[in-house]
């Protein structure tokens, strides 16, 4: 696998995880449980949005034939997205929600964080701009995990029960492959090695504040790094691709 | 207070109000004057909340990554309006809970244009270029409004419809000049959204029970049919230039009057859906009240949380 061909991969994995959870939170937008939450869900799916265009972008200039961003994000059959299977779970409650976009903030954050390190500059001013985006996302997820988990009963067994749904889906965030292993010899990218320990300290500490345990039962899912994606990815594909398929070659 | 007094009041109040001082939350002002601030500003603050709905309809659709962000971030302003509105009642004593329990139960109104079905991808851009067109010619006199924090949210507010009707025009605009099914998309969202865009300037100003006590309190500063003859106006050469036909055949120019000629407005379709029976009211009010339902673990958690903290604080 030659660099390029690693780093086109990588890009679609971190340009599929902010596309598709950008767009689950999307589906939110104008049915917040009050109104300054509905704006700031409404920012971070922005946020994303954002990232995935960059990141594809990138991607894009990079494939064997050049694509745009707008043909990878609409134009990919399923198996061709990477985006792990935590952030194509459906939004559920306004816990699961929270709890999806707390894992996933907690491992972005630190990856960021690194990547600021990138002997790629291109992917290091990426991840700049995204950092401080992401910084505010994992404060406002942490600080919502907290709230329910030590606010009333019925919020502790909800934030509760969504990390037992979710748990499960993490492990995979620290996926490697071939791609890692040709970027990291080339100072392109951190192992998922490194970040891990970031990840666990924050969950760790955010979980005790919220008075919430990790489930016991540690079974761990993955696929959606390899293209093997849940059930749910399929209909959110076909709601986001609906006009790209039907009206094929327009300008919009 | 005797009556002497409040007449006394009231003179110099309409005094202020015609010398253009801007009356402030802790000024005197009569309870009728309170009143239809609150039912305006709150109807107003609704319609921001409601209107999120038919554009948010097709966030998760739109067909580019450029457009699905422009998209979002024109409803995420929506909902700051929404925002900065409730405060304005609130510096009325209208009490933002109840006020949002109005629009659920059916008795607070939101604008009647939000209650037609969003169909197809043009019907983002005929809402940007319409619905917030119209909405900013009924706007930019409310800037001047007699009551100050009205005034000054509407300041904020018309900057950014400006920026959302540009962007809903180049949605139109894209399409006209696109292949004959976008073309076809465009004409036929202009098509539906045309007169429902004339009827939110309200019914005309011989049926209209509150404009002249608005106007002399300058809360309002032109009728509605000012308005809307304005709007016409300004529109039907922005449709020309795209290559769109306005769906009605009594348009035509009038040099007398130097504006638009046009046909008879469907006043009963106008009745029926502010009176509860438009294509989607049932809808829209359902996903708010749901929203606000779904939510209401989420907002005791907080306060119980907050209670907690500060209990550990003080402890």
């Amino acid at each position: 696998m030659t660099k390029q061909e690693a780093l086109y991969q990588y890009l679609l994995r971190m340009g599929d995880d902010s596309l598709i959870l950008g767009q689950r939170l999307s589906e939110l937008c104008g049915h917040g449980p009050i109104l300054e939450e509905d704006i700031a869900t409404t920012n971070i799916s922005l946020d994303l949005i954002g990232q995935a265009t960059l990141l594809l972008e990138y991607a894009g200039s990079l494939a064997d034939e050049p694509k745009s961003n707008d043909e990878l994000a609409f134009l990919r059959i399923e198996k061709e997205y990477t985006n792990t299977l935590l952030v194509e779970q459906p939004n559920g409650n306004f816990g699961d929600t929270m709890m999806r976009q707390f894992l996933f903030d907690a491992y972005r954050k630190p990856l960021l964080e690194h990547l600021l390190q990138s002997t790629d500059i291109r992917l290091s001013g990426i991840a700049e701009k995204a950092l401080k985006e992401t910084k505010y996302h994992l404060r406002h997820s942490s600080e919502w995990v907290i709230r329910l988990g030590d606010g009333t009963a019925e919020s502790h067994d909800k934030i509760q029960a969504a990390l037992d749904a979710l748990y499960r889906y993490a492990d995979e965030l620290f996926f490697e492959n071939e791609v890692d292993a040709v970027l990291l010899k080339k100072g392109i990218i951190p192992s998922a090695k490194i970040i891990f320990p970031f990840w666990k300290k924050t969950v760790t500490e955010v979980l005790e504040m919220a008075t919430i345990a990790i489930p016991k039962n540690n079974w761990k899912f993955q696929g959606g790094r390899e293209g093997r994606h849940s059930e749910h990815m399929g209909f959110l594909l076909a709601e986001m691709q609906y006009m790209q398929r039907t009206y094929p070659n327009m300008e919009w | 207070m005797m009556e002497i007094d409040i007449k006394e009041l009231e003179k110099n109040f309409q005094k202020k109000i015609d010398k253009d001082i801007r009356i402030e939350p802790n000024d005197w002002m009569p309870d009728a004057y309170r009143k239809t601030l609150i039912r305006q500003i709150s109807q107003h603050a609704h319609s921001e909340v409601v209107g999120m709905l038919p554009e948010g309809n097709w966030i998760t659709r739109a067909p580019n990554l450029r457009r699905k962000a422009v998209l979002l971030a024109k409803v995420q302003d929506e909902a700051g309006h929404g925002l900065y509105l409730y405060s304005a009642a609130e510096t009325l004593g209208a009490d933002r809970e109840q006020t949002i329990d109005d629009l659920h139960s059916g008795k607070a109104k939101y604008s009647s244009i939000f209650n037609y079905p969003t169909l197809s991808w043009a019907d983002m851009g005929a809402i940007g270029w319409l619905v917030d067109g119209a909405a900013i010619m009924n706007q930019v006199p409310l800037c001047r409004c007699s009551y100050g924090p009205y005034a000054r949210a509407m300041v904020r507010v018309c900057k950014e419809e400006s920026f959302h009707q540009r962007q809903g025009f180049e949605i139109m605009t894209k399409l006209a000049a696109g292949t004959q099914a976008q073309k076809e998309m465009a004409q036929d969202a202009f098509n539906r959204f045309w007169w429902p865009a004339l009827m939110m300037f309200g019914p005309s100003d011989a049926d209209s029970s509150h404009t002249e006590q608005s106007m002399n309190w300058k809360i309002k500063r032109h009728t509605n049919d000012e308005l809307r003859q304005m709007f016409v106006d300004a529109t039907v050469p922005q449709a020309e230039l795209i290559g769109l036909t306005i769906p009605d055949k009594d348009l035509k120019w009038n040099e007398a009057k130097d504006g638009y000629d046009y046909g008879a407005i469907n006043w009963d379709e106008f009745w029926q859906v502010v009176g509860g029976n438009g294509p989607c009211n049932k809808e829209r009010v359902d996903a708010r009240r749901k929203a606000k339902d779904d939510g209401k673990w989420v907002v005791e958690a907080a306060m119980a949380f907050a209670q907690k903290r500060s209990a550990k604080k003080s402890a």
